[in-house]
């Protein structure tokens, strides 16, 4: 009696402690990031596939764990595994020493070389960086590639274009938006097979391995996995997955008997930067932020002014146009409305790519433009209703044309009665052009973002972004306080 | 003497029904007509019709030439004589957003294509005038009922109508102010300008017109000298 119900008590403590974590393996991955790594099973989308679905199967088998997949954004895996949202990410994640500062980083499970991508036609005259002075060379951010596109724009002067996903520097190099992508062997062989005219060069730029990451204090997990890897790669299952996904090469042998020969880590050939303290960093970071502030300064601008010139005319429009002029008018501000500026910048600038190559600021532009344009139609159209009807047959009677009253009298009074919330939109568009980066423009929070990826810590760079965006809004707002309170006399 | 405004069977519908039936007077030039009655009469709505703001409207309003409107469910605006009228509503209806001295010129420079010296010199005498020289920088929430009415007959005045409309115009006014409205009207008409004032107050009537329309139900019921009807 007395043993059953220790035995009970046993049970519920070791299911209290954690089923989750003893039970399940919780790995994290971006499914976004597709085949061969991680993607939807397309005939079972609830399923995820991939070589990182099979190795993470690996570690979980290993471990007497049934492994469980956990979605997480590619840039911001290091973060949720740092958190602990799950045991390990496993998602084509590359080595590198600011990764190794902050996390535990499992032993690499495969090494790839960093491939330059071209158009055909292109072929013999870029054949290394060297050769793209001046040109876009695009590339996936927070990449062991970006830290290579970097230096060589140091070195000779290519421009950097970041990506946040590992499709679209393909179709761009294709459509000619850039002229060269470099990223690793992988991709870079799935871009050329989806974009015919693409060729990759033979020379590596560079050399990187894949690794799980797990949070610092989960090392002893991360030696297990460790074992378990090396247990894969003697045993030939690691080969097995490798061959399954056709990435099997000459590479990953050398790279296992390394690595299973003794226990040395891979860190002698990994060539990123040092990663220096915070505030090192924060001031080398400064000039780059300036810049990118520039930009969404620039961009916010010119957007808002398009916003309020396109706004104002649909605004006229819908009061003083014909019924069907009205009914058009209004069904467009409504489609805008009630869709995701996200899904309206990949319409202008993925979308339209077929028939007009914008370039990505302009696209960014037109995108925040008309999507702020229908909110500030709604603010015009409400303002000019609101001017009294007894001024407009005042105006009449004194004789002037429609067009004489809304220039004089309507639109005068409309534009200060819409000058506040006018002046909301302002700074929430200043924030909504953050989402310009998912069309390659780095303005202040893609550039931040970079910039705690490589840090490895979002308090530096998170406190000066939002000093630098306060210091665009708040004078902002204060200057609309102060022309309020001259016209409210 | 040719007659500055002729009204003849003028009708006004409001969804469909008469709210003016069949009025016919007429308004020789200097002189000074009330058009007097109960609330709901019609006194005003014939006012905005002469001043082409009703939709629907049916008969002749010639203002010294004829102007013509014809069936009785169109939409009038677009035969609204352009000039020679001006009009000077219950409320003011001033424009907020200017001072008082702009709100007189913004007519004579963007309708009449005067220069703006001569309409703000021209402004500040009308102004001066009625007695709101003063004010001539204060914007309309500044100015009190009486100073925004004087600011509304200039701004009507300053475009020369041989003919002023005149909605409930001592509504906002106390006696002694109402007594100088009384002689500032009294002037215009010396100076040829028609009058033409819809007004419940008796004692303005008694002090500046040469003549009532007694109003009831849209139509007119009397007619005649103020001491013969207000009495």
């Amino acid at each position: 009696m007395f043993r059953a119900f220790t035995a009970i008590a046993l049970l519920l403590a070791a299911t209290a402690a954690g089923a989750q974590q003893s039970v399940e393996l919780r790995w994290g991955g971006d499914a976004e990031g597709g085949a061969p790594f991680v993607e939807a099973d397309p005939r079972n989308p609830d399923r995820v596939v991939g070589f990182d679905v099979e190795i993470a199967a690996l570690l979980a088998e290993g471990l007497g764990r049934s492994p469980r997949f956990v979605q997480a954004g590619f840039t911001t895996l290091d973060a949720s595994a740092a958190r602990g949202d799950f045991d390990v990410a496993l998602s084509g994640i590359e080595d590198s020493p600011a990764r190794r500062s902050r996390l535990a980083i499992t032993i690499p499970y495969y090494e790839f070389k960093e491939i330059l991508t071209v158009r055909a036609a292109d072929g013999a005259r870029y054949r290394t960086l060297a050769d793209l002075r001046g040109r876009r060379v695009a590339t996936l951010g927070a990449t062991l590639a970006y830290d290579l596109l970097l230096a060589a724009q140091r070195d000779v002067g290519i421009v950097p274009v970041t990506y946040e996903d590992d499709v679209h520097p393909y179709s761009d190099l294709a459509i000619g938006r850039v002229d060269a992508v470099l990223l690793d062997y992988v991709l870079a062989e799935r871009g050329v097979r989806r974009n015919p005219g693409l060729m990759n060069q033979a020379a590596a730029v560079g050399v990187g391995y894949y690794v799980g990451i797990l949070a610092r204090e989960n090392s002893a997990l991360r030696d297990r996995m460790n074992d378990i890897l090396r247990q894969a790669m003697k045993d030939g299952r690691l080969e097995a997955i490798f061959r399954k996904w056709k990435m099997w090469n000459d590479d990953q042998p050398a790279l296992y008997a390394r690595l299973t020969g003794a226990d040395v880590g891979v860190s002698e050939t990994v060539s990123a930067p040092d990663v220096t303290s915070g505030w090192d960093a924060a001031m080398r970071y400064l000039p780059a932020l300036f810049r990118a502030a520039g930009i969404t300064v620039v961009l916010s601008t010119l957007s808002m002014a398009m916003a309020v010139l396109l706004g104002a005319a649909i605004a006229t429009g819908r009061v003083y146009g014909a019924r069907p002029v009205q009914i058009a008018l209004t069904s467009w501000v409504e489609l805008i409305r009630g869709t995701p500026l996200l899904l309206q910048l990949f319409v202008i600038y993925f979308g339209l790519a077929a028939v007009i190559q914008l370039p990505a600021f302009l696209a960014a532009l037109l995108g925040l433009g008309i999507n702020y344009a229908a909110y500030e139609s709604e603010i015009y159209r409400g303002a000019l209703q609101a001017v009294p009807g007894g001024q407009l047959e005042a105006a009449r009677t004194l004789g002037f044309t429609e067009m004489q009253t809304l220039r004089l009298v309507r639109g005068p009074q409309a534009f200060r009665f819409a000058l506040a919330p006018m002046t909301n939109d302002f700074v929430a568009l200043l924030k909504d052009s953050s989402l310009v980066s998912v069309i390659t423009v780095v303005e202040l929070t893609k550039q931040t973002s970079i910039f705690a990826a490589n840090i490895g810590s979002w308090v530096v760079p998170g406190a000066m972004c939002a000093a630098m965006y306060l210091a665009m809004s708040l004078p902002l707002a204060r200057y609309a306080r102060r022309l309020e309170s001259r016209w409210r006399r | 003497m040719m007659p500055v405004l002729e009204v003849s069977a003028l009708c006004v519908y409001r969804e469909g029904q008469p709210v003016v039936r069949d009025v016919a007077f007429s308004a020789a030039a200097g002189e000074r007509v009330a058009l007097m009655g109960p609330s709901g009469a019609g006194k005003t709505t014939v006012l905005r019709a002469i001043a082409g703001l009703e939709r629907h409207v049916g008969g002749v309003i010639s203002v010294s030439r004829p102007q013509t409107f014809v069936g009785n469910e169109t939409d009038a605006r677009a035969i609204v004589p352009k000039a020679g009228i001006g009009m000077v509503f219950q409320f003011h209806h001033l424009f907020d957003h200017l001072t008082a001295l702009e709100n007189v010129c913004l007519a004579p420079v963007n309708v009449s294509r005067m220069s703006r010296p001569e309409a703000e010199r021209e402004a500040v005498a009308l102004l001066e005038n009625l007695g709101v020289g003063h004010r001539m920088h204060a914007r309309p929430s500044e100015l009190s009922g009486g100073e925004a009415q004087r600011v509304a007959i200039a701004r009507a005045l300053a475009m020369k109508p041989l003919l002023l409309l005149m909605d409930e115009p001592t509504a906002s006014l106390d006696p002694a102010r109402r007594d100088e409205l009384a002689a500032t009207v009294r002037n215009l008409s010396a100076d040829g300008t028609t009058i033409l004032t819809a007004t419940h107050d008796a004692a303005f009537a008694s002090a500046c017109v040469d003549r009532v329309l007694l109003f009831k139900d849209g139509q007119i019921v009397r007619e005649g000298r103020p001491d013969e009807l207000l009495t």
